[in-house]
């Protein structure tokens, strides 16, 4: 028995000797910093699912160049303060590779800076432009930037002769740094913002404050800005109150369950998103198409869930990242160069085209308007 | 301000106002039996609305809603029973650790079972968009059934604490606990009841505000700090001063609404708040000297 047992610790040990020299390759640590749970988990829940699947195909398949990709995710459940302390965690204990995310604007530009200290890749699912806005050295993201939905909106609004318009704003970084961008583009587009009011992103019922805008006869549409479940909340009381002026939502809206939980008052709301909402529509030499029916069949049958633009955005910077490292190696200064030389890369967000000064590579055509009908995402059409 | 527009915002505040006063009563009763605030008042109804979600697509609503409320207070009485019963003398701090605890394992758990997404019952009567004409006003036919069933509840509960034995002996308890312990009356019975009929009425409240609110595992903290606001509003201890205090708040939150922008509402309910705390700590309707001889 004692000799068995020799020979097994003898071939265990020659193998652990063995093994580094066998294998070449290492593990990329990958860390994520996603709000799984909380206000904004219609955002960080398909993220976090998408990554999974992601990081799953790519080590059967053997891994990126060999290496195989070891994530860690983090759920922050939204708040900036649990993402600055993992993004401290990720890069000083685990001195991860790169981190994917944050979910959510407001928890990006918290630990902008902590990425840009510590060297570390950062790819954020989060939509605002001040993300990339002045340009910082690690810091890219892959959701088309909030000063180009913002055009979007304000040209359907223009062609549906709207120039009137009050603007409702969840008090979160995605919520302010629309307002912003909202306010910031109304007198080049001829839109005269009457009325403007922020809302706790816990927001249960907003009939007061729709009575409140609805007294205002002059508003000729409302623009909603928010990740939340008010989103659908706002839909509902605007409706109940009988208000039937067009309801604009952000791309934060690009969840089919936001529609779901907001049932018929959600019909006829417009709004900005990538195309990963309908793939099939595509026509079959667009570059996008192929990828993304494959993403969507994946991810709806392995969860049983709708995919969103959400879980696009995770999946826009896993394979981008993916990308870097097998056009770089592991070298984390060479890998971030590879970043932004990457050109035409089809995504869900769009075809993103990098580059030294513009760490978004999404152009203005990324996004194209929806709107819901019959309690599905369908384009609007003119 | 026009008459239609008064309506409607009455109607807003009212919607919340009646809800806050509802989680209002649960405190009370818990506070009167024992003498703390139990802290995962929220959780009861935030339990109710989910099993209800659940249990709707196997059952016909209403019988849904009702297993709901009852699964809902048997958790209620089993962590009664696991968390606080065999405790001999607690300190009020002890039992506030642990109902704390209490909140957030319930939240926990309900995150592992139903996930993180947002669910609400059907509309009872109509859909997202319908809406029924009173005054002038425009009101949904759920904000009606939310006042409806909370009125039938407040009437319920303080029929049954004045005119039945079993009420009679919770209120006995909750006067002197060692006198009603004398007269013969089981005072962890009464607890334990006390901890069911608080998950109950938090659960139905939780099912029918639902379809109006949405319901997710963690909508329980907020829940729990508005109550607790109207509960001392109002002076712990007292449910009809709840109603008053809820109802109250409710309106001044909404009014509020109509002069300063939404983004202060909360800071309103908390601004007072802090000065009942300091002007009359013993609540709006509740007595001083009946206060000075509490604990907590």
């Amino acid at each position: 028995m004692k000799k068995v047992l020799n020979t097994v610790m003898a071939t265990m040990v020659a193998g652990a000797f063995l093994l580094p020299t066998a294998a070449l390759a290492e593990t990329i640590k990958v860390g994520a910093i996603l709000a799984v749970t909380g206000g904004a988990s219609f955002l960080g829940a398909p993220e976090a699912r998408t990554l999974e699947m992601l990081a799953e195909e790519i080590n059967a398949k053997g891994g990126v160049k060999g290496n195989k990709i070891e994530l860690i995710i983090k759920d922050s459940g939204g708040s900036p303060e649990k993402a600055i302390s993992f993004a401290k965690q990720l890069i000083e204990e685990d001195k991860v590779f790169a981190i994917i995310g944050p979910s959510t604007t407001g928890e990006t530009m918290k630990i902008k800076q902590i990425a840009e200290d510590g060297k570390t890749i950062l790819l954020s699912c989060a939509a605002a432009e001040v993300i990339v806005n002045p340009v910082a050295k690690y810091v890219f993201k892959t959701p088309q930037k909030d000063s180009d939905a913002v055009k979007w909106i304000f040209e359907a609004m223009k062609e549906k002769k709207i120039s009137k318009i009050a603007v409702l704003t969840g008090n979160d970084g995605f919520g302010s740094a629309g307002k912003a961008q909202l306010e910031a583009a109304a007198p080049e587009a001829g839109m005269q913002i009457l009325a403007s009011e922020v809302y706790d992103k816990g927001a249960t019922d907003l009939s007061a404050v729709v009575a409140k805008l609805m007294a205002n006869k002059e508003i000729q549409a409302v623009v909603n800005w928010s990740i939340v479940p008010a989103q659908g909340i706002l839909a509902k009381n605007m409706r109940q109150a009988g208000w039937d002026v067009p309801l604009f939502q952000s791309h934060g809206f690009g969840n089919i369950k936001y529609v779901d939980a907001s049932g018929a008052a959600a019909e006829g709301i417009i709004f900005p998103a990538g195309r990963l909402l309908a793939p099939e529509l595509l026509a079959a030499n667009n570059p996008q198409k192929a990828p993304l029916m494959k993403y969507k069949a994946d991810y709806e049958a392995k969860f049983k869930e709708p995919v969103s633009t959400f879980g696009g955005h995770a999946y826009d910077a896993f394979k981008i990242l993916c990308m870097a490292i097998e056009s770089a190696g592991t070298d984390r200064e060479k890998a971030r160069t590879a970043i932004e030389n990457i050109k035409g890369f089809a995504g869900t967000g769009g075809v993103f085209n990098f580059s030294a000064t513009d760490h978004n590579g999404l152009a203005h055509d990324a996004f194209a308007m929806w709107t819901v009908k019959g309690g599905k995402f369908v384009p609007y059409g003119k | 301000m026009t008459p239609e527009l008064f309506v409607q915002y009455i109607f807003a505040g009212l919607t919340y106002g009646i809800i806050y006063a509802i989680v209002a009563i649960g405190f009370n009763i818990i506070y009167n039996t024992t003498g703390i605030i139990n802290f995962a008042q929220g959780e009861f109804v935030m339990l109710g609305g989910m099993l209800a979600v659940s249990l709707s697509k196997l059952f016909p609503l209403p019988l849904a809603i009702v297993l709901a409320v009852l699964i809902t207070m048997a958790v209620g009485a089993l962590i009664e029973m696991v968390f606080i019963r065999w405790l001999d003398r607690p300190s009020v701090l002890r039992m506030i650790i642990i109902t704390i605890g209490i909140s957030i394992l319930s939240r926990e758990a309900a995150l592992h079972i139903w996930g993180e997404s947002v669910r609400s019952l059907p509309y009872f009567v109509g859909n997202e968009v319908s809406a029924v004409a009173i005054l002038g006003a425009r009101v949904s036919p759920q904000v009606l059934w939310v006042m409806g069933v909370c009125t039938v509840m407040v009437v319920a509960l303080s029929l049954f604490f004045r005119h039945t034995l079993t009420g009679q002996k919770m209120q006995a308890c909750s006067a002197n606990r060692r006198a009603a312990t004398l007269c013969g009356i089981n005072a962890r019975n009464m607890v334990t009841l006390s901890f069911m009929l608080s998950a109950g009425i938090g659960a139905l409240a939780g099912c029918v505000m639902s379809p109006i609110t949405y319901t997710s595992y963690d909508v329980g903290p907020d829940l729990a700090i508005k109550g607790f606001t109207v509960a001392i509003m109002g002076g712990l201890g007292n449910s009809m001063a709840a109603v008053a205090a809820g109802l109250l708040l409710g309106l001044i939150e909404a009014f509020s609404i109509s002069v300063l922008p939404l983004a202060f509402k909360d800071a309103i309910a908390i601004g007072i708040l802090l000065l009942i705390l300091f002007v009359r700590p013993h609540g709006l309707f509740g007595k001083k000297e009946a206060a000075g001889l509490k604990e907590f």
